[in-house]
């Protein structure tokens, strides 16, 4: 029943967020209304567009830096360091893949790319992860253990410097925009272990089952 | 003890990875600075590539804050969001989070421009957004790539996780800042 609904909410990822928005904007033109507060609201609209413009043109120091080091960092071989110490582990989350399977390289890639706060470079290898997941999966179009693990920890955002919210930091005056550093990499370790140990949990509750019609051909 | 490590960590963190990774490089035989100045090129981009998602956001903040309405919502949610150590400014965060990563940086930055990046908010919501994910758009990418249609435990697990994350930012950000 969930997978239906899951799908429907994934799916309509932008609508879902569509909604919320409409939903912003006509409580506040109500609220406006009630309270006789429309001419601060007409100020407040312009003001906030002006405002946001400005944010983003804030964030271009410190992003220009820091896309430029994690370059230099790509170059140096650091996202396959950090591969090589992350390896061990992946290999105690997925028993299931073989030794020497293409999907552990992939993942093991991938979870370092997002380590380092390269999303552009991650995504291309948390999908060739999945693919590779994929031949080993029994069930095509019904996500395996393996995949619904790695996609929970990638929704974890394991990340060892979060760059844009330190830029934000940065452009709003923070005395010590890093400040923030410690304290996330705890928050984001919580949210990696749940999502292992939901993972693992719900794995064995809910095994797969095949579809009452018989299995259909997914896959692109 | 916890408190000061953790403090060291966040000091040391960017001025170790500014020095480190270039010495790493240069020792590695990258022709570095052609190589910084590749990656940085993508830097204006990528800010401006966030403008429509923060206009959308911040706009709609705006009108929330100046109609009265975040007011009377913060008001009548007071003592939920006090309870759990939640200021309603933050509110935002937990339900844009998994849906949009431009909405969660909108919500970040509208409450680090108006209370302050150094506040209690300001920090919460800075922890929150850097430890949480997009977790719809990640699985709507991974899953859509390969035509997994049933997502099967992903989802819940993913919430949990986002959930599990905002809890541990508040109990973390408190310890820490008092």
């Amino acid at each position: 029943m969930y997978q239906k609904f899951a799908l429907a909410v994934a799916g309509a990822d932008n609508s879902c967020m569509g909604f919320i928005w409409v939903l912003l904007l006509a409580a506040s033109t109500l609220a406006a209304a009630v309270g006789g507060r429309m001419d601060a609201l007409t100020g407040a609209i312009a003001s906030s567009a002006r405002t946001a413009v400005e944010l983003s043109l804030g964030l271009v120091g410190v992003m220009t830096l820091w896309l430029g080091l994690m370059k230099v960092a790509e170059e140096a071989g650091l996202v396959a360091l950090l591969a090589r110490g992350a390896r061990p582990l992946l290999r105690r989350l997925f028993p299931e893949v073989p030794e020497g399977h293409p999907a552990l390289g992939a993942m093991v890639m991938n979870i370092a790319a997002n380590m380092l706060g390269l999303g552009n470079a991650a995504t291309p290898f948390g999908i060739e992860a999945m693919r590779r997941l994929d031949e080993l999966n029994p069930h095509r179009g019904t996500a395996s253990d393996a995949q619904a693990l790695f996609c929970a920890l990638n929704t974890a955002s394991v990340q060892l410097v979060p760059a844009s919210i330190l830029a934000l930091r940065a452009s709003a005056g923070a005395r010590s925009p890093g400040d923030v550093i410690g304290p996330t990499l705890v928050a984001t370790a919580c949210a990696a272990t749940a999502a292992v140990v939901t993972a693992k949990l719900l794995a064995r509750l809910a095994p797969p089952r095949p579809r009452a019609g018989g299995e259909t051909t997914g896959g692109a | 003890m916890f408190r000061h490590a953790l403090e060291i960590l966040s000091a040391w963190a960017l001025p170790l990875l500014l020095a480190g990774i270039p010495i790493i490089a240069l020792a590695r035989g990258v022709k570095v600075y052609p190589a910084f100045l590749e990656g940085a090129k993508q830097g204006f981009e990528t800010a401006v590539r966030v403008i429509p998602a923060l206009v959308a956001i911040v706009v709609a903040l705006g009108m929330l804050k100046a109609s009265g309405a975040m007011d009377a919502f913060a008001r009548a949610l007071a003592p939920i969001t006090g309870a759990v150590g939640i200021p309603a400014s933050v509110l935002p965060m937990i339900i844009v989070r998994p849906l949009s990563g431009g909405g969660a940086l909108g919500v970040a930055a509208d409450v680090l421009r108006t209370e302050g990046p150094d506040s209690y908010a300001g920090r919460l919501v800075s922890v929150m957004a850097g430890s949480t994910e997009t977790t719809f758009y990640v699985l709507a990418v991974y899953m859509g790539a390969i035509g997994v249609t049933r997502y099967r435990h992903a989802l819940p697990a993913g919430l949990i996780a986002d959930a599990v994350g905002f809890a541990a930012s508040v109990l973390v950000v408190r310890a820490v800042f008092g």
